[in-house]
């Protein structure tokens, strides 16, 4: 099986110990990870703030850097639905356009609808990739903390993970999982709402946090580094002495790492 | 007197989110209330084994009674009329207004009252009755209460969410009088003496009133019936009493037969009031002898959304809130900093089609989401709010400076090689970047919430030391 790493603009250039954690990760359970360097972004900024014709740009350098895997797995639930629910919608809006009524009409789907087509059911968030394609719910961590956990709202209401990253999470030996009150509730972050809307999404942060710190827990996880940066940014501000991380890097962690 | 006027010329959504985010009161009346009907909807959907097929053949009729629009409009004009019904076409606000005005003053009467309507607000009817001399007196409950406050409503469905008992009390006891029987001495913030209190109130006015004026939910196109769906039994005494009955409806409230009543009459009440069924359905089709009825068929932006291959989806929309009442940004800001009667996410999509984008707040709706998708999950029929308010996000204005740097981001984005170089650029100088205060827009960021640290190396050059160049 060829798996590829897509590790997500923010994730490369912000955060690398979530990738190292998930290469270290798929290769204790037996994957061979490739990381094709072409890769840049799948063009969720653009596309949400409004900018479609640079997030179509970026979405067809994806679909040309990431054909022929047979799975890509990414470490954000929000960059994985974007391209496995957003792509479609993306290439049947382009229905509307000249070039795409043309090519409908002759019983045909444009290039990029077909691209969409074959790569985006194979991207997976990483939740998912390691219970539905690996199989597994034990992938061998320690981590003997107290954690709650955080289900970001496109990994929840767009890719719909389910309970697979809790299911994961309980797994993990020595960690004391902590249920998060309000969980399903946005954080607030929302890409560049976050700062074009920058009060309401600090009230929601507020809240969240408030939430977070309610569970004693040590560390907030998620699988999501925007959505923890932003959290995590709030919870460093108050000087709350809770820490964020990533749900790769909690798996990634052994005995061996103590 | 209020209304859609007056939301003319407000500033933008974030500006007004901010005053309202300030608002204790006001947060604590929204908190509690969206919590109790988001749970109550919760529980009463999770009933209904067959919830999805019911949403799914929602979608499906609305969207085929859309297509087909043309046809079912004159459907409803041919059936409505031979019931003994008058039909007006309004194109706009204007029009709708002037019909309306032309028929109270046909009748010579000077009061008319009014059931709940989410169109009537939409035009600034009250508004405009008032100019001709004409008093409009709201009967539904909560539109009292937004009446005799001389405030705006801030819900589709409760309008009056953003108050509690006592600021409930003090209006009634401070403007009853105003506008008919006053409060009674002593009056408590006991919901049913504030009930009973209304009662009294209105009570009068149905009994006197000539005219009513009303909307509908459903406008079934084979019979010209009209269903008004309530929970008080205001909107009924205004539907049977007055001589004269005007109902404006928008266009796209048509449902082909009777038959597809079955299938939202059990979704409205659940999505909206969270009950299994709401206590008062009243349905008319044309007139009884001795009554005159007048139908206003409002188009007022409608057939425009309608050419809209993404956005013609919020013609679907039934106005239960659902939408609003798991909304996080509405359950922080209220309804009224939307700057418009069709608040929450259902009115983020809906206000700049109808309105277009070319003030500052209605072109500032389609962002006020951080697009968590919770509103599509609870729609009943299916709208997807997030495609929309992105859709119309690309459609909209954007800010020259925005523009720059999001062009720049993806002049880097767009080749690898100019990522890697950018990430190098941002590494060696990782020293420079502040935690605490960002320069420019990055303030907005930094205003509450710390810069994570630029790492010492970015990931793919750290699989370049490691693995090798695999381009």
């Amino acid at each position: 099986m060829r798996v590829a790493l897509f590790i997500t603009c923010v994730n490369d250039t912000l955060f690398p110990d979530t990738g190292k954690a998930v290469v270290t990760l798929l290769r204790r359970l037996g994957c061979e990870v490739e990381f094709p360097m072409a890769q840049t972004c799948c063009g969720q900024m653009h596309v949400n703030t409004g900018y479609r014709d640079e997030g179509v740009r970026l979405a067809r350098h994806f679909l040309d850097v990431f054909q022929g895997y047979d799975a890509v797995v990414a470490p954000s639930g929000s960059c994985a639905a974007m391209v496995r629910e957003q792509y479609p919608k993306l290439a049947a809006g382009m229905g509307a356009t000249r070039a795409g009524a043309f090519a409908s009409a002759h019983g045909g789907h444009s290039p990029f609808a077909e691209a969409v087509a074959e790569v985006a059911p194979k991207v997976y968030d990483l939740s998912e990739f390691l219970v539905d394609v690996l199989d597994r719910t034990d992938v061998g961590a320690y981590f003997p903390h107290r954690v709650t956990y955080h289900p970001t709202c496109h990994s929840l209401r767009g890719l719909r993970v389910g309970d697979r990253p809790t299911r994961l999470l309980q797994n993990v030996r020595g960690l004391e999982l902590t249920p998060l009150p309000g969980a399903e509730e946005c954080c607030g972050f929302g890409g560049t709402f976050s700062v074009k809307n920058a009060a309401v999404s600090a009230a929601m942060c507020s809240d969240k946090v408030g939430n977070i710190i309610s569970t004693g827990a040590e560390v907030l996880c998620a699988a999501d580094n925007s959505c923890l940066m932003h959290i995590g940014g709030t919870l460093g501000r108050q000087r709350s002495g809770v820490r964020v991380m990533h749900l790769a890097e909690i798996l990634a962690r052994t005995e061996a790492d103590r | 007197m209020t209304g859609p006027g007056t939301f003319l010329g407000m500033p933008a959504f974030p500006e007004n989110a901010e005053e309202a985010l300030a608002d204790s009161q006001l947060r604590f009346n929204l908190r509690k209330a969206t919590h109790t009907i988001r749970g109550k909807r919760a529980s009463v959907v999770g009933e209904l084994p067959d919830w999805a097929e019911l949403r799914a053949s929602a979608k499906a009729v609305k969207d085929e009674t859309l297509r087909h629009l043309d046809r079912y409009l004159l459907q409803v004009e041919e059936a409505v009329t031979k019931a003994g019904g008058h039909v007006h076409w309004a194109a706009d606000a204007a029009e709708a207004n002037e019909i309306v005005t032309g028929l109270v003053r046909a009748t010579g009467q000077t009061e008319v009252v009014k059931v709940k309507s989410m169109a009537t607000q939409e035009i600034g009817l009250n508004e405009a009755l008032a100019e001709a001399g004409v008093t409009a007196y709201e009967t539904d409950l909560a539109e009292l209460i937004v009446q005799l406050g001389d405030d705006w409503p801030s819900h589709i469905l409760v309008p009056a969410i953003h108050r509690n008992r006592s600021e409930i009390r003090e209006i009634f006891r401070e403007h009853m009088a105003d506008w008919g029987r006053p409060a009674p001495e002593n009056l408590s913030d006991e919901p049913r003496a504030l009930a009973e209190a209304a009662r009294l109130h209105l009570r009068e006015r149905f009994m006197s009133t000539k005219v009513g004026v009303s909307g509908a939910n459903f406008l079934i196109a084979e019979t010209g019936t009209l269903v008004v769906l309530e929970s008080e039994g205001n909107g009924r005494m205004c539907l049977t009493l007055p001589e004269t009955l005007i109902s404006v409806v928008g266009i796209e409230k048509v449902l082909p037969t009777w038959r597809d009543l079955e299938v939202f009459l059990q979704l409205l009440p659940r999505s909206s009031t969270g009950e299994r069924m709401n206590p008062y359905t009243s349905m008319w089709t044309g007139a009884t002898e001795g009554q005159e009825f007048h139908l206003v068929l409002l188009d007022n932006g409608r057939t425009k959304v309608l050419a809209d291959e993404i956005g013609r989806q919020a013609l679907r929309c039934i106005r239960c809130s659902a939408c609003l009442n798991v909304c996080p940004v509405y359950e922080r800001v209220g309804g009224h900093s939307y700057g418009s009667v069709y608040p929450g996410p259902i009115g983020a999509i809906l206000t700049p089609q109808l309105r277009g984008t070319a003030s500052e707040l209605d072109a500032s709706l389609p962002y006020a989401s951080s697009l968590c998708g919770a509103c599509y999950d609870v729609c009943p029929v299916a709208i997807d709010i997030p495609e929309v308010l992105v859709h119309l996000r690309s459609t909209g204005p954007h800010a020259p400076a925005e523009r720059l740097g999001l062009k720049v981001a993806g002049w880097v984005l767009d080749r690898p090689v100019r990522l890697e170089r950018a990430q190098r650029l941002a590494t060696r100088f990782r020293g420079l970047v502040p935690k605490k205060r960002l320069p420019g827009p990055g303030a907005a960021w930094t205003d509450t919430r710390d810069v994570p640290p630029v790492p010492e190396e970015s990931f793919r050059d750290w699989w370049q030391r490691t693995e090798g160049d695999t381009r």
